[in-house]
């Protein structure tokens, strides 16, 4: 271990303030600090500190995604070679999707992190952990087929307009990942949505159709999958969002590490429940639904990209509601809208990524009227004492 | 009746390097040290020059903007040295000691029977009152204000804190007296906390409104206690004062003399285990006097880990310390420090170390900060740690655009920077919040006052 940092230490050199390469120092410093926590020690305040930092964490969120990921790989090639009416090996599933996507998520690491690392030498800031997170996301949530030239493009989208334009890490307002799906979204609808987008080659090949479940409700035709495929998330959709299952694992993990607030997973769900027990509903109440709103609502939960969204972006505590009475009202509201989204509007079969970003925008306002409520109480407080002693 | 105060948000750290319970008395202090930096905002006036011969009880400085604010030489001996440093600004003032303390009397007087005015006139004119803090800001008591309570906490509940029980324990007559004088002071209450679980003859103590507190660190906090009994409003002062301060005041009234004693107890896992007892010396002593085995590479504190200063091994303790914690330097480089669930032996809060598993584990700390200064992004943690009715994050933030109605609407006259040291100890992105919240109350001073 000495030999190594011995060796990076030499390397490091013209780094150093003072020395030539100085201003490239935040770039070389991220590299160090991925191998050795750096041996700076407290200087004011608190003599100790937690062993717990931004780049834990951030992994931790990395790890939690894994089961999804990995899935999310083998779904690709399995639905493309099922359709063709074959019946692949897990090894030859897995790999048609590696082949896929791990480029993606090459093209979006080596886009975002190159950004992220210009603009930390040009702001003289280190480089921040955020985009380990937000670079594996983008990939996740997109169709299979997507050409690596878009990936890039939402990338650079999402990383200038989507969080440096307003300050970096910490500072954004929408979610990235979400920032980057949306671009790609209105940008090219025809590589985003429809029926041929959601199994590999499925546009190529005309014997795959690949309709996802939320799509043919929309056009209001039958269902063929049960819900037990669409739990373990054997059926087509984007890379990383089909297998609920998975999901709930990497929710564990995250509220298990406390990492994700569980607030926002449960009011969420909650919130969804209750838009589709209430959509449910309607034909009792005299409303003829559509496909979508007959659709039932636990199924809601399981199919589409609800469970992926929820885990995985709404809780991105810089762009979610920050205080703890916000986080529920922001998951009520995500789980509300995802739904209304979904069954009632035709351009959108699914209403998770707007929803978010829509409540990613009012998350700042519940947070300000639940601060207002604390601000309330002290000067009830005050006033209530001024009437006292007057 | 004593008023309950059980908390659960915050932490209990378990660390290594307890003290046993034993007092000694410690060696004579050749020199002793008054550091005005000890009393935040207070811009000294020096009465003497160098080599002037003082008793204990003689003053040494005032505050340039109350002169009743007054701090006397805790010994008698000889002005030996006045440090400046930038702008000439006073650093130290540094006393030789005499061999046998000669010291300057002040007649002795019963605060029950004696008229307020005087018991006050006296308390600040003979030095005591720099004992005496004032919240909000957390700054030497101003003699011209009544404030609205007095309140003592005799629990430190901070890692690897002096235990009052047995710093108290040969005082407790002197420290009644004292509680008798402070009543003297306020139109309120004098509030005690102590620890509920134990048996401590400070819950005999008369004339004070009792509070036992249960619950983690910061349940000791004297913040926590204002606000669990008389939150803190706009325009109000509340003064706070340590317990062994008050026996020392309680001594003056009684016997005339300024005995300034100080049990100071040496702990932390970087002293070593004989050194690591209660020592018996006087308020700003040399360390060396009674800190005499510790490892090489180590960080002494005067104060506790999460609030205490750091001072090198040939200076003084600070003036209102009790604690010395020495604990080893952190200056190391760790390997993949970022995997979670590794490095489990290092104390987390957070659940991405497995250390929570064994919530009774002591630890080794050192000084490491286990990574580095980030921006802002996990939320939730800071209200793990604040067991008040604010909201840590926000205020913060508040403090850091300097946005004076907001820290005033988000209680800012409520808190002292200890009040945010686990915030800053548990914080994900390293950020220094008791020094944002120190700022912002410097800042409340100079625009609001």
């Amino acid at each position: 271990m000495n030999w190594i940092r011995q060796k990076i230490d030499q390397i490091k050199e013209p780094f150093e303030p003072g020395n030539k390469l100085e201003k490239y120092r935040p770039a070389i410093n991220a590299l160090d600090t991925f191998l050795f926590v750096p041996d700076h020690t407290t200087k004011k305040g608190a003599h100790i500190r937690d062993a717990v930092d931004l780049k834990r964490t951030m992994i931790t969120v990395v790890l939690a995604l894994i089961p999804a990921l990995i899935f999310g790989m083998w779904n690709a090639g399995y639905q493309h070679y099922t359709q063709l009416g074959e019946n692949p090996a897990f090894l030859e599933a897995f790999l048609h999707g590696a082949y896929k996507i791990v480029p993606m998520i090459v093209v979006s690491y080596a886009v975002g992190l190159g950004l992220e690392f210009a603009f930390a030498i040009m702001r003289g800031h280190e480089v921040n952990e955020g985009y380990l997170v937000t670079g594996l996301l983008i990939p996740m949530i997109m169709p299979v087929d997507i050409p690596l030239w878009m990936v890039a493009l939402s990338v650079i989208f999402a990383v200038l307009i989507g969080k440096e334009a307003f300050g970096g890490t910490g500072m954004n307002i929408l979610n990235p990942a979400l920032t980057a799906r949306a671009f790609a979204f209105f940008a090219y609808p025809t590589y985003m949505s429809g029926n041929k987008i959601w199994v590999s080659e499925a546009s190529n090949v005309d014997s795959i159709s690949g309709e996802t479940i939320l799509g043919s409700l929309a056009a209001n035709k039958e269902v063929t999958y049960n819900a037990a495929e669409m739990f373990t998330g054997i059926i087509p959709g984007s890379i990383s969002e089909t297998s609920t299952l998975c999901i709930v694992a990497g929710a564990l993990i995250l509220i298990l590490t406390k990492v994700a607030d569980w607030r926002i997973i449960l009011s969420g769900v909650i919130g969804a429940a209750a838009m589709g027990l209430l959509l449910n509903a309607l034909p009792s109440m005299g409303v003829e639904g559509n496909g979508l709103t007959n659709f039932p609502w636990y199924n809601h939960l399981i199919v589409g990209g609800f469970a992926f969204g929820i885990v995985f972006m709404a809780t991105d505590p810089v762009s979610a509601a920050q205080t703890m009475k916000g986080k529920w009202i922001y998951g009520v509201l995500i789980g509300l809208t995802a739904i209304l989204i979904r069954t009632l509007n035709p351009a959108y079969p699914e209403g998770i990524m707007l929803s978010i970003l829509l409540l990613n925008v009012f998350a700042p306002t519940i947070d300000h009227y639940v601060i207002e409520g604390n601000i309330k109480k002290r000067k009830k407080r005050l006033d209530m004492k001024s009437v006292k002693t007057a | 009746m004593p008023i309950d105060v059980k908390i659960k948000k915050g932490l209990k750290l378990n660390l290594k390097g307890e003290a046993k319970n034993s007092i000694e008395q410690a060696q004579k202090s050749k020199t002793v040290a008054l550091r005005p930096s000890n009393f935040h905002s207070l811009v000294p006036k020096l009465v003497l020059k160098e080599g002037a011969k003082i008793k204990a009880g003689d003053e040494v400085f005032f505050s340039k903007y109350s002169d009743k604010t007054r701090v006397v030489s805790p010994v008698s001996g000889v002005l030996k040295e006045i440090k400046r440093g930038a702008k000439r600004k006073i650093l130290e003032v540094i006393i030789e000691a005499d061999d046998n303390i000669e010291y300057k009397d002040f007649g002795s007087m019963n605060p029950l029977e004696s008229e307020s005015s005087l018991v006050k006139e006296r308390i600040f004119s003979t030095g005591l009152g720099i004992f005496l803090n004032q919240r909000p800001y957390n700054i030497p008591a101003d003699a011209d204000d009544t404030p609205k309570a007095i309140y003592i906490s005799a629990y430190d509940t901070a890692p690897l804190s002096a235990s009052y029980e047995v710093v108290l324990k040969d005082k407790a007559e002197y420290f009644q007296n004292g509680i008798n004088a402070l009543t003297k002071l306020t139109g309120g209450k004098v509030y005690l906390g102590v620890d509920k679980q134990s048996a401590t003859f400070l819950k005999d103590v008369q004339n004070v409104e009792l509070i036992t507190i249960s619950g983690p660190h910061p349940a000791g906090n004297v913040g926590t206690l204002i606000h669990e009994t008389e939150p803190m409003n706009r325009g109000e002062r509340v003064w706070t004062i340590n317990p062994e301060d008050v026996a020392i005041i309680g001594e003056q009234f009684k016997t005339g003399k300024y005995n300034a004693e100080r049990t100071v107890v040496v702990t932390g896992s970087a002293a070593h285990e004989n050194n690591r007892k209660y020592f018996k010396t006087i308020i700003g002593s040399e360390v060396k006097s009674f800190l005499t085995d510790f490892e090489d590479n180590s960080r002494i504190i005067s104060g506790n880990v999460l609030t205490g200063e750091k001072i090198e091994s040939d200076g003084y303790i600070n003036f209102f310390s009790n604690t010395l914690t020495v604990i080893p330097e952190g200056n190391e480089y760790r390997m993949f420090g970022w995997v979670p669930f590794k490095d489990n032996d290092i104390h987390s809060a957070s659940k991405t170390s497995l250390s929570w598993l064994f919530p009774n584990k002591k630890y080794d700390v050192n000084t490491n900060l286990n990574g580095e200064e980030r921006a802002l992004v996990v939320t939730g943690e800071m209200e793990e740690m604040m067991p008040m009715d604010i909201l840590p994050m926000q205020l913060l933030k508040a403090c850091m655009a300097g946005d004076i109605e907001k820290m005033e609407n988000l209680g800012i006259y409520e808190v002292v920077p200890e009040d945010f040291a686990l915030v800053e100890y548990t914080n994900t992105s390293k950020i220094e919040a008791q020094e944002i919240i120190r700022n912002g109350l410097d800042l409340m001073i100079t625009e609001v006052g």
